[in-house]
Formats: structure tokens, sequence, C-alpha cells
């Protein structure tokens, strides 16, 4: 089957890069699926999480706020933070969830950090969502 | 002439002194090696982001997105970077002054500018001046991940958008080597030269379309830009404090030296002086 280079690039460094057979993610529009040969495109992705399948193997990596450029030969996803599903500090993350579910009880009058309540909220259940998919 | 106490006092101390710019040299190489490492594993991000938002713009040269066109000027920020601390040689005052002279030349009231400072010395140096600083940050870890600086970064977009300013610069010192950091200013805000020599540019499919894509990638290109100077200046702060730990160290040992022979001297002179007054209170005997 033909392959397609991915790399996942945060500005902490890069975070993946291997080929795959076909690169399934959230773009903002909707799910997109990459094969090898797509037209180059750029797309926004929501905070979601990235499935990278090889094979029979499918590997997960959680991305939030960022992009995802296709060229011909290369797939690269641009995000403010990306995670492979073995890297997860599940711990951390559920702590996180607490706390932006709590904030978000609390402030339901004032929306002033609503918004970024909501976001770190989506942010720890993807991870969860993703660290729990790698067993 | 100083006393054989005296002499020997200020070699201890000195010893000392040597001692603790030795430590803070190696802390700092540590660090300094760390950030240059930094600064090198952002540089793909950057090079994609970059590669990207200037086909982006390119493809859609009428765009009217805020961020890419000039507006009049009524209103110039300043971003400055400096350290916490001080002992880094002439890292701080390198890009104060450059800063300080600029505004001094380009505007006449505190009402045509505004400063955002990035670290203590800066933000002390200028509101001691009485200037407008509109938003300060200190506190940065020696290695800044980017969540830490994002939202400062999202902020001071966010003031270019709301028009708190109309156009910004940045300040900060450039990690050339370990040796030599120059003072850069660039100007950031409205994002007029982007990628400017890049070879090829692909053309892109866009969804949902270039606008809204500019929309969300814009902001973020500017935050990395932020942030890839956040990690330059730090690389050179700590090259900066590495190299004048160095000449301090170098310093007291140059000054131990001296001191050490005035002591033996003196100790030689005291000797001489006292078999002197043996040989003649014995002949005086006599």
């Amino acid at each position: 089957m033909k392959t397609i280079k991915v790399s996942v690039v945060t500005p902490d460094g890069p975070v993946y890069e291997s080929d795959v057979e076909m690169v399934s993610t959230k773009a903002s529009t909707g799910e997109l699926g990459i094969l090898p040969g797509h037209i180059p495109m750029v797309a926004p992705l929501q905070i979601g999480a990235v499935r990278l399948k090889n094979g029979s193997k499918n590997e997960f990596i959680a991305v939030s706020g960022g992009f995802l450029e296709v060229r011909p030969e290369q797939v690269t996803i641009l995000a403010q933070s990306a995670e492979q599903s073995s890297e997860i500090d599940l711990e951390r993350a559920l702590k996180a969830k607490e706390r932006a579910e709590q904030r978000l009880h609390e402030r339901k009058q004032e929306n002033i950090d609503f918004k970024r309540a909501e976001l770190a909220l989506q942010r720890a259940i993807n991870r969860i969502s993703v660290a729990e998919r790698r067993i | 002439m100083a006393s054989l106490r005296d002499i020997k006092n200020r070699i201890t101390s000195t010893k000392k002194t040597s001692q603790i710019t030795k430590a803070m040299e190696m802390v700092s190489a540590a660090k300094w090696n760390r950030g240059v490492m930094n600064a090198k594993a952002f540089v793909p991000y950057m090079e994609k982001i970059q590669e990207v938002t200037a086909s982006i713009a390119m493809g859609s040269k009428d765009s009217n997105h805020p961020m890419l066109n000039s507006r009049p000027v009524k209103k110039t920020g300043y971003l400055v970077i400096t350290s916490d601390r001080g002992l880094a040689g002439a890292y701080n005052s390198n890009v104060l002054r450059q800063l300080y002279q600029t505004i001094q030349q380009r505007h006449k009231s505190n009402d045509e500018f505004a400063i955002i400072a990035i670290g203590r010395v800066g933000r002390d140096f200028f509101q001691s001046r009485g200037m407008n600083v509109v938003l300060d940050i200190v506190g940065i870890a020696d290695q800044p991940s980017f969540a830490e600086i994002q939202d400062i970064a999202s902020n001071t977009v966010g003031m270019f958008s709301d028009g708190t300013f109309d156009e910004l610069y940045i300040y900060y010192s450039h990690y050339v080597s370990a040796i030599a950091q120059e003072v850069t200013d660039k100007k950031l805000l409205p994002l007029t030269d982007i990628g400017g020599a890049s070879t090829k540019l692909t053309s892109y499919e866009f969804e949902p379309n270039a606008e809204e894509i500019l929309e969300v990638l814009l902001p973020q290109y500017a935050e990395s830009l932020i942030y890839g100077a956040l990690l330059d200046s730090k690389a050179s702060e700590h090259a900066a404090r590495m190299t004048a730990m160095r000449n301090a160290t170098d310093n007291a040992k140059e000054l131990i030296n001296s001191l050490s022979l005035s002591y033996n001297r003196a100790r030689q002179a005291a000797i001489t002086q006292e078999i002197t007054e043996i040989v003649g209170g014995a002949a005086a005997l006599e």
C-alpha cells in the first residue's frame, strides 16, 4: 500500500514523524481523511485526535489549536500543542478537566474566563480520550 | 601600605567571589546549552508556519485582513524583551539603550507609544522614566514553553486588533554566538513582508476558504514570531551571562595574583624588619 510522510510539529519541537497509509482528523469543517496523492490543501483543525493508520495499526495524537497542510508527498500538522497517546499524562489531564469544570460552574454569571475554561475543558477531554484509546 | 591581615582578608573574599562567579558561569553554560537547543527545536515549526502563511497571504493578495494592512499610525507599540535579573554584562542595557533612543527620536509625547515589557529589568527601566508600560510580564522560566508565552502573545496581538496601537515593533537581543549578541528591532505588525524570499509557493486548496484560514493563521503566526524572539533572547541572555561571569572569574584570578604578590612582599618586609630589630638589639647589648 502507498504511504505518505506525516510530521507533527509544535513550537516545542517535532512530535511525530513517520510514513503512514492514512491520516484522519477533525478539521473545523468536519472529519477529514487524507490518503497519499491528495491535492495540496490547508485546513484549520479542531481540538481533537489525529488518527494515523498504518496497516492494521492505529496511532493517535492529541492536538490542539493547529493546522493541517497537505502536499502531494507530505502532510504536516502544525499545532500549538500535540502529544502522542503514549506520552499523555492522564492524571494531569483528569485534574485539568476537574479544574475546568469547576471554573465553569463557578463563573456561570460572568463570562470573562468562560471561553478559556471551555477550551481548557475541551483540551483535557481530548487528551483523556486519546490516552484511553492506547489500551 | 595595607597591613598583612587586610591583604589576607581581601584575598579570601576575592576567592569566595570567584567561586560564586565560577558557579554562576557553569549554571549559565548549562542553561545556555538548553536555550540554544530550544531555539533550534522551534526552527522547523517557524519555517513551516512561515511557508504556509506566505503562500496563503500571497495567494490572496487583495485580502483585507486587518493584520496584513497598514493603517494610519496614531500609536506605536514596542515589545521589549529583557531578563529578570542582572549580572549579564551589557545584555539588558544594549537593548534598552537602543529602544530608548529610538523612542526619543520618533516620539514627542508619551501618548504616542505604548510599551510591552517582558522581563523585570525592562519594566523597571521604563516605569521609572514614567513611560507608558501597558503590559508587563516578569518571571518567565529559563526554558519557556509555548503554553507559558501564549497568553502574553495573544494579548499583544489582541491589542493590535482592538486598536490599542497601530503598529508593533519588537526589540530583543539576537543570539549570534556565545560571545556575540546583537540588538535586533523588527516590525512585527502589520505583517507586511511575510517570507519575502521564500522560494517555491504551493497553490493550496483551502478548507473552508482563504479568508477564514487567515483569520486563524495570522494571529498564530504573530504569536510564534514573538515566541521565537523570546527563545532567541533567552539563548543570548544565558550566553551573555556566561561570558560576563567568565570575565568576572578571570578578573578575580588576576586580582588574587596581584594581591598575593603584595602579600608576600609585605610578609618579607615584616620578616626583614624583625631581623634588623633583633640584630640592632643584639648590637646594642655588646
